[in-house]
């Protein structure tokens, strides 16, 4: 893959913001600083970011419950999602949504979701709109190895291929379904051998290596802004903390398996990566890794001194006023 | 205006003419090219073309979620549920995503979506294609529900739920799809949110839903031939209601029943009867009646259909067991 500097850092970037984000936000609800809980996404940076590389603006994404890495991958605003996660006004959503609706309709994210799997069906909405105005968009469906068991998604993906819509399926493997493993749940070894039964390609790759992720995103996209239809990608990755939250150790796992995905950290491999190829040496890395830790510092800060909103909020939003 | 019209064409009037008014809708759904399972989006597919009118796989899921994904990007889409009792398959997209999208992120979501399908006994159809459910999508906040009782309000309200920005459901009875009436040629919106006096009465008020309304008409006509005055009132949409027109009339009468074809308990006219009490209770003269069908599924058996649906009987006998004084018929 033949991509840009500036393109490589950029990617490197957002997978430290999501890194940080998460890290600090996992910190936060310990400390209680946040209310209700968070799904972490530490671990599994390369996967969103590794896909969303590919996109354009006018792309969408459906996300999940684990959302926020998605967002920030897109180019969310770590302001506001702090804010949100603060349940405060200035939040994505107003303080209304919290942790798992945190979304931005204007970088064409259609949810993050809290129920498993529903995400495919709007992907496959979105993906039909794409596809009516011939306009090249794509959409691209986020979801976990334990959504794949829900209907909701096989509907989608049936519909989307009859349909021929222009939608990647992006199933992240993290070897968990809250704290069931992943071989408890499933028959077969790779989640995306599913794809063919609905007649897509389907593919399993590394998901610790965002360029092995961005390649086969890069050829599912193209697939289907040519009009080809959707396509499977399963990224084979790890959750490296509990369902939700960081360690509360509910179940424990198995420490040989914890050290071997923490030995291939996506953002260690990343950065090895960019440093032999020259794009990133040990300080400039260093420097990028600081400024997102000072960009996390002032959101925090900023969703802190922001005000509540007015109780009066409460049945704002509920319909929509104007009419066509 | 045209006489003589059916229900099911008015409804098809209503997409055929305002849908070609908005390039960015479209129907998906069961069997929607040859028209629909009740032929509701009849001529459709030659007016709009086949790109906006879609049969789709048997996914009621999918096709709630397809129509959440399209309008949360701008389209607005019309999804058929052949029957109501399908829509419990989807009731995630429909309760969890359609209704919440907009509240849950920031009032950003736009979701100008008709979900059109269909409800009610009396065809032997057995106890899963003949329920009476709109009571569960009333409790949800962010859908609106409309359940039009005669043609005109069918293509009124159908115009007025394609035009609106939300979410509607948009629920006929299968008994009354054939029902003939006075519709106008041109397009007309009854407003969502406005209830109708279909009769003008001075005794009894029957706050009637959906099919129960002809129900009601009917026993209107016979009480008054026994010189009760009975007024009938159709809510026409369910949420949001109308409640100062409901209540105007109670006020009017001192005396109501409510009627409508789902099991009554826990039923829409629960939440009538609430409000009659907490708003009108110095006005009532007799207790609230509800007429509804009783606690059971809706039997396959014609004889037992029969005696589990309400109608214009039990419309009768609830009235007058509100009139003491009142001949027996």
């Amino acid at each position: 893959m033949d991509l840009s500097n500036d393109k490589l850092i950029e990617m490197f970037t957002r997978m430290t913001r999501i890194r940080e984000f998460d890290e600090r936000a996992g910190h936060l609800t310990e400390e209680a600083k946040v209310v209700g809980s968070v799904h972490l996404y530490v671990g599994e940076e390369a996967s969103g970011v590794g896909v969303c590389a590919t996109l354009n603006d006018d792309d969408y994404i459906t996300s999940t419950h684990r959302g926020h890495g998605h967002l920030l991958a897109k180019g969310g605003d770590m302001r506001k999602m702090f804010a949100e996660l603060y349940a405060k006004s200035t939040g994505y959503c107003h303080g209304k949504g919290g942790s798992m609706h945190m979304s931005d309709l204007d970088l064409g994210i259609l949810g993050a979701n809290g129920i498993l799997g529903a995400g495919a069906p709007i992907a496959a909405g979105a993906g039909f709109a794409c596809k009516h105005r011939a306009r090249g968009q794509v959409t691209v469906c986020f979801f976990g190895d334990g959504a794949a068991s829900e209907g909701a998604v096989h509907e989608a993906m049936n519909l989307a291929a009859t349909w021929k819509l222009p939608v990647i399926f992006v199933c992240e493997n993290n070897l968990y379904g809250e704290f069931m493993a992943y071989s408890s749940q499933h028959a077969i070894d790779d989640v995306s051998d599913i794809a063919q039964g609905y007649g897509m390609p389907g593919v399993a790759v590394d998901g610790q290596d965002v360029l092995a992720v961005y390649e086969a995103a890069f050829e599912a996209v193209g697939r289907a802004r040519r009009g080809d239809g959707p396509s499977f990608i399963e990224t084979k990755t790890y959750r490296y903390y509990d369902h939700v939250g960081r360690d509360y150790g509910v179940v424990p796992r198995p420490e040989e398996e914890v050290n071997y995905w923490k030995s291939r950290d996506p953002i260690d491999i990343f950065r090895a990566t960019l440093i032999e190829r020259d794009v990133l040496s040990d300080a400039s890395a260093d420097a990028i890794t600081q400024s997102v830790r000072d960009e996390v510092e002032a959101a925090i800060k900023f969703a802190e001194e922001s005000p509540e909103p007015e109780v009066s909020a409460l049945l704002e939003d509920v319909y929509t006023e104007v009419t066509a | 205006m045209v006489a003589g019209v059916k229900y099911r064409k008015a409804i098809a009037q209503a997409l055929r003419d305002e849908m070609e008014r908005q390039p960015e809708s479209f129907i998906v759904g069961i069997d929607i090219e040859p028209g629909g399972t009740f032929m509701t989006n009849e001529g459709l597919l030659e007016r709009l073309g086949p790109e906006r009118v879609r049969d789709a796989p048997i996914s009621e899921t999918a096709l709630v979620g397809l129509a959440v994904g399209a309008a949360a990007v701008g389209m607005r889409p019309v999804v058929e549920i052949q029957l109501i009792d399908f829509a419990t398959v989807a009731m995630d997209q429909i309760v969890n995503q359609m209704a919440k999208m907009k509240y849950m992120f920031g009032g950003k979501a736009k979701l100008p979506i008709v979900l059109l399908t269909h409800q009610g006994g009396g065809r032997s159809m057995g106890a899963q294609h003949s329920q009476t459910l709109e009571a569960w999508f009333c409790h949800i906040p962010g859908l609106k529900v409309v359940t039009p009782s005669t043609p005109y309000d069918a293509k009124g309200l159908m115009v007025a739920a394609l035009r609106d920005d939300n979410p509607v459901v948009y629920i006929t009875n299968k008994l009354g799809i054939g029902m003939r009436g006075e519709v106008p040629e041109e397009l007309y919106e009854v407003p969502i949110g406005q209830a109708d006096v279909k009769r003008a009465g001075e005794d009894v008020t029957v706050v009637a839903l959906s099919s129960m309304v002809q129900d009601a008409l009917a026993a209107a006509a016979e009480l008054a031939e026994r010189g009760i005055s009975v007024e009938v009132v159709d809510p026409r949409t369910l949420s949001p209601l109308d409640s100062a027109t409901i209540l105007e009339s109670v006020r009017k009468t001192s005396r109501v029943v409510i009627a409508h074809e789902a099991v009554t308990f826990c039923g829409f006219g629960a939440e009538i009867a609430a409000q009659i009490a907490e708003e009108a209770f110095d006005y009532l003269d007799a207790p609230v009646k509800r007429v509804g069908a009783p606690f059971s599924p809706v039997p396959f058996n014609p004889t037992l259909e029969k005696a589990w649906l309400p109608g214009k009987a039990e419309i009768l006998s609830a009235v007058e067991s509100l009139i003491p004084t009142a001949p027996s018929a």
